[in-house]
């Protein structure tokens, strides 16, 4: 079977041959005539129409877009905030750098759109602190924006006013966390803030309204401008419109990104026929479906259950390779779609060493805010360490499972859970492996750990 | 006295009870009046919610209806209206009581919850209780001991964080025992206005410190070792003096201002080992002072007045000298309204004049208001004086000076820090009740060692009008005595009626003699004390600014 096409909208020019991140450049492809379009229309019609495209935030959660608008208090008279969440810090995850470094008037033209559709004046771009090029673009880009009159006062002679702001972070995964990041735009430590009361569309920034999106997300909002919300829902299957960008890494042939329809594409085409397949003489062992926090997947394992598709309940069987890449697909067998951070691992990867690593960095980004998510996650990162380079017990993984099934759903926000899936999900799908690295750490060779 | 006006009641059902409790009250304190126990540690009421802690996770239910109708879905196994519940726990601090709520604190959800939370808590804790000052009084130990597994599971490597911090003065801090609670950082930040805690560092290796170039030494400091809820945060003071559990406490006023913050006096045989804010919200919250804390230290002074002589003695001589004539009384604002009041009696025998000093300091705007007595509005009420005092005794110099005055009894006040010269004090004889040797003591012709606050009880009037009382924490010295027997016996020696000898003698007749007392009784003063109408002293010009729960008249009016 040869690779699907993908259909580029959102990384239609990214790597294209001649295509530079300057105005000119974008102008010359059709850039802001959207903007234009849609400052000739009416705020409630724009996001009526992202609202009908379905659009689902591309930051992890799958958020409807237009939902997250109209939750916006727009009676309190406080300003409303704009906020891009451009802290792509999600293991596995890099789309969002990408059209900020090679496509930035895309995202700005997304912003100014969304900006004007929910009758913001102020965006702030919060930008991952280990990115300081793409804050040098975006800051280029919105000053190049500016003079031509696309961002700024008087907006094309309409009368409506934006600035955009770029906020670099100062490097930490949790500042990702809508509310977390809203306190570090704020100048405090990046703990995240408990809902209730502190919903960002209620009492965000500032203590005003505020939407939080991720870069990709607000780029979709153009081209749904763009095509009407109608012709943009027709792209993907139902609930899952659009397309999504896949950030593959890990061991295939052909590791990068790849831009197709939702739930158009399977596990096994998106590795197999578009990744070019596993490493010479390897077999998939084990895949990450959205990022790092997102629950592992196991070769071999099958998925059973009923699934709706149009009006019927349709039973289906699939293994890993069989699941459609969409939110709802990857929900249903018990992962998740995320950030589309897919991470594929062979059978060269010892899932203790691998769950070691995870933790590792979930135990360093924890913000030390709540109890469960502090302790846990730093217990569990203990164990697994001390698994790899200490004395493995056969039953340590029993504990780590323990351990982790402490820590979701009693936290302030949602790394509670991104910190203790991994371990939950690979306990639970390598089980034997766990339970057995005690002994089969005598066998292993002691030079596996060191990186080439 | 105004009525404030009902607040909005909301029933809410905790396992399986019913109470009624005001809008925006949380799941805590509304499960708290029907003595139900949501254990917490980052939650305090007087401080904002961060619901950080996760130790208050209950499980939460909301009445069921129907989302196109709003019509209530009935459960027919029990008639009643279906319960909707929350899969996840929720936090109770952070959770405000609405019409109807559920919420179960005992469910095997809530259990495990806690048991986690119970377990992260300790896995990196010191587990040194045998050394630790907060033990016995500690909420780690005691919610490890209500809502924890009773076992370890950690095998791994502790954290290491710093043991004896100095954060200030007065605090000591153990980084490895802190529970990252965060309620000292609000405190600081919050009440006492001074945003100097915060943590550095990230994950279970986050550390409380101060912010760079500060110290933690602002006059409330104090306070963040009371509502540390584990062993933390220690006073340098009490660090490794005394072990909780073998304490008294007494419920005390404290005499450091007008105020009249309401306190615990902590001792042991007679020793009195801390001093600690006791709650009372329409005066002092939870908080107090760092410098009224240390006032017990007069109670072991080395210049502490003790007779080896007779009572009977003294008194006598005493007697002798104001039965002479021209005498002056100088009272004070630092004594007890029951002392005002015999002092005021014994002024009457003698037909002297009464004056009181004034100690005058500036106002925190918090819980130390610009009077230094406790108790001017005392002397006021007993009508031991009809003005406010000054802090000099001029018209009282005045007299000496003209020779109209032969005695001065003063009760507790230092003559010569009042204004009095020396030159003054050796024209006239001088009988000084005092706990402490000074200036007018060394002068004086017959001196009489009485107590402290600490070793007595009675009642103080505060900046409020509030009259509230105190007990006697530890018994005094031999050789001094109660100011209230020196008074009757002197009074008695000179032949007119004593109002009593005790504070429960005294106050017959002071409610049936003080109009404004006239409806109280000393043992039915509620332990929040008790507002006096003011009226008659409305126009007086007092000295405090506004603070805490008090706004002087004229600042209201503005």
């Amino acid at each position: 079977m040869s690779a699907p096409a993908q259909t580029r909208i959102i990384f239609k020019h990214i790597d294209e041959t001649g295509y530079t991140n300057d105005i000119e450049c974008y102008l010359r492809n059709g850039g802001y005539e959207v903007l234009k379009k849609a400052v000739g229309m009416k705020p409630e019609d724009l996001r009526e129409e992202v609202k009908k495209a379905g659009l689902r935030g591309r930051g992890g959660a799958g958020f409807p877009c237009g939902f997250k608008w109209s939750l916006v208090d727009r009676k309190s008279g406080k300003p409303i905030y704009l906020i891009v969440n451009a802290d792509e810090s999600e293991p596995g995850t890099f789309k969002d750098r990408y059209i900020i470094h090679q496509d930035p008037h895309q995202l700005i033209e997304g912003i100014m759109i969304s900006c004007f559709a929910n009758d913001v004046k102020q965006a702030y771009i919060y930008i991952r602190g280990e990115m300081p090029e793409g804050a040098r673009i975006l800051e280029k880009a919105i000053a190049e924006a500016k003079a031509k009159n696309f961002v700024g006062p008087n907006i094309l002679g309409t009368g409506y006013s934006c600035e955009i702001y770029v906020h670099r972070g100062a490097g930490a995964y949790i500042c990702g966390e809508e509310t977390g990041l809203i306190e570090s735009l704020e100048g405090k430590r990046a703990n995240p803030r408990i809902k209730p009361p502190y919903f960002p569309a209620v009492l965000g920034l500032y203590q005003c309204p505020t939407i939080v999106n991720n870069v990709e997300t607000l780029c979709h909002v153009k081209h749904i401008v763009d095509m009407t919300g109608e012709a943009y829902a027709k792209i993907g299957t139902p609930n899952n419109t659009g397309t999504r960008i896949f950030c593959v890494s890990g061991h295939v042939q052909r590791p990068g990104y790849y831009e197709f329809p939702a739930g158009t594409i399977t596990m096994g085409q998106l590795l197999n026929d578009v990744c070019g397949g596993p490493l010479p003489g390897r077999t998939f062992k084990a895949v990450i479906p959205g990022g790092s926090s997102a629950k592992v997947l196991r070769f071999g394992e099958r998925y059973k259950g009923k699934r709706k598709v149009g009006a019927e309940m349709v039973e289906y069987d699939w293994g890993v390779e069989d699941v459609p890449m969409d939110f709802d697909s990857l929900a249903m067998i018990g992962s998740m779609g995320g950030s589309g951070g897919v991470i594929v691992m062979d059978d060269s990867v010892n899932m203790v060493e691998a769950l070691a690593n995870i933790n590792a960095f979930y135990q360093h980004e924890s913000c030390g805010q709540c109890t469960p998510c502090r302790e846990g996650s730093l217990w569990m990162k203990k164990i697994t360490t001390r698994m790899v380079h200490g004395d493995a017990r056969p039953q340590d993984g029993a504990l780590l499972k323990s351990v982790a099934d402490q820590i979701p759903g009693r936290t302030i926000c949602a790394f509670g859970e991104a910190c203790s899936w991994p371990t939950q999900s690979f306990y639970l799908k390598f089980k034997d492996e766990f339970d057995g690295y005690s002994e089969q750490k005598k066998t292993l060779p002691a030079d596996r750990l060191t990186i080439v | 006295m105004i009525q404030p006006a009902k607040p909005d009641l909301v029933t809410v059902n905790i396992d399986g009870k019913e109470i009624a409790v005001p809008k925006g009250t949380n799941v805590i304190e509304a499960a708290r009046q029907l003595n139900v126990d949501v254990p917490h540690y980052c939650y305090h009421p007087k401080l904002a919610v961060v619901g950080n802690c996760r130790m208050c996770l209950v499980e939460m239910g909301m009445p069921a209806v129907d989302p196109a109708t709003k019509a209530p879905i009935m459960d027919e196994a029990t008639g009643k209206q279906k319960i909707n519940w929350i899969p996840r726990p929720q936090i109770g601090c952070g959770t405000n009581v609405a019409p109807g709520m559920h919420i179960k604190t005992t469910s095997p959800m809530v259990k495990d919850a806690r048991e986690g939370v119970m377990e992260f808590l300790l896995i990196n804790h010191p587990l040194d209780c045998p050394i630790c000052d907060q033990a016995g009084e500690c909420k780690l130990q005691e919610q490890a001991t209500a809502y924890g597994r009773g076992y370890s599971r950690f095998i791994e490597q502790k954290n290491v964080k710093p043991k004896r911090t100095q954060l200030g003065p007065r605090v000591t801090l153990d980084d490895e025992r802190c529970v990252l609670c965060s309620r000292c950082i609000r405190f600081s930040r919050d009440v006492a206005g001074e945003d100097v805690l915060g943590f550095v560092d990230r994950g279970s290796y986050s550390t409380l410190t101060c912010h760079p170039d500060k110290k933690l030494e602002h006059n409330y400091s104090l306070n963040t070792v009371d509502i540390c809820p584990v062993g933390a945060l220690t006073s340098t003071d009490f660090r490794f003096k005394m072990r909780v559990w073998f304490l008294k406490q007494t419920k005390a006023i404290c005499t450091e201002s007008s105020v009249g913050a309401n306190t615990v006096v902590w001792s042991r045989e007679g020793v009195i080992y801390r001093i600690t804010p006791r709650r009372n919200d329409e005066v002092n919250d939870t908080w107090m002072t760092d410098s009224g804390r240390l006032l017990y230290k007069a109670v072991a002074a080395e210049n502490r007045l003790k007779t080896a002589g007779s009572l009977d003695a003294l008194v006598a001589e005493a007697a002798k000298l104001l039965k002479a004539g021209s005498v002056a009384i100088v009272g004070s604002g630092r004594a007890t309204v029951e002392e005002q009041f015999a002092l005021k009696k014994l002024a009457a025998a003698t037909g002297a004049s009464v004056a009181l000093v004034s100690r005058v300091g500036e106002g925190d705007k918090l819980l130390l208001s610009a009077d230094r007595n406790p108790n001017v509005r005392g002397a006021l009420v007993t009508g031991l004086i009809t003005q406010l005092p000054s802090a000099q005794l001029t018209a009282l110099a005045a007299d000496i000076d003209a020779g109209k005055v032969k005695t001065i009894l003063t009760h507790g006040e230092d003559l010569v820090a009042a204004g009095l010269t020396a030159a003054q004090l050796a024209k006239v004889n001088v009988v000084a009740l005092a706990t402490h040797a000074d200036a007018t003591t060394a002068a004086a012709k017959v001196v009489i060692p009485t107590l402290t606050a600490f070793e007595k009880s009675g009642t103080f009037v505060n900046q409020q009008f509030r009259i509230q009382k105190f007990a006697t924490a530890v018994p005094g010295p031999a050789g001094a005595t109660d100011d209230l027997a020196v008074l009757a016996k002197l009074t008695a020696a000179l032949g007119a009626q004593t109002p009593g000898a005790t504070v429960g003698a005294i106050w017959n007749t002071l409610a049936a003699e003080v109009p404004a007392l006239a409806t109280i009784t000393y043992a039915n003063l509620p332990e929040t004390g008790l507002l006096l109408d003011a009226t008659p002293w409305q126009g007086l010009p007092f000295v405090e600014g506004e603070t805490l729960h008090h706004k002087p008249a004229a600042a209201a009016s503005a």
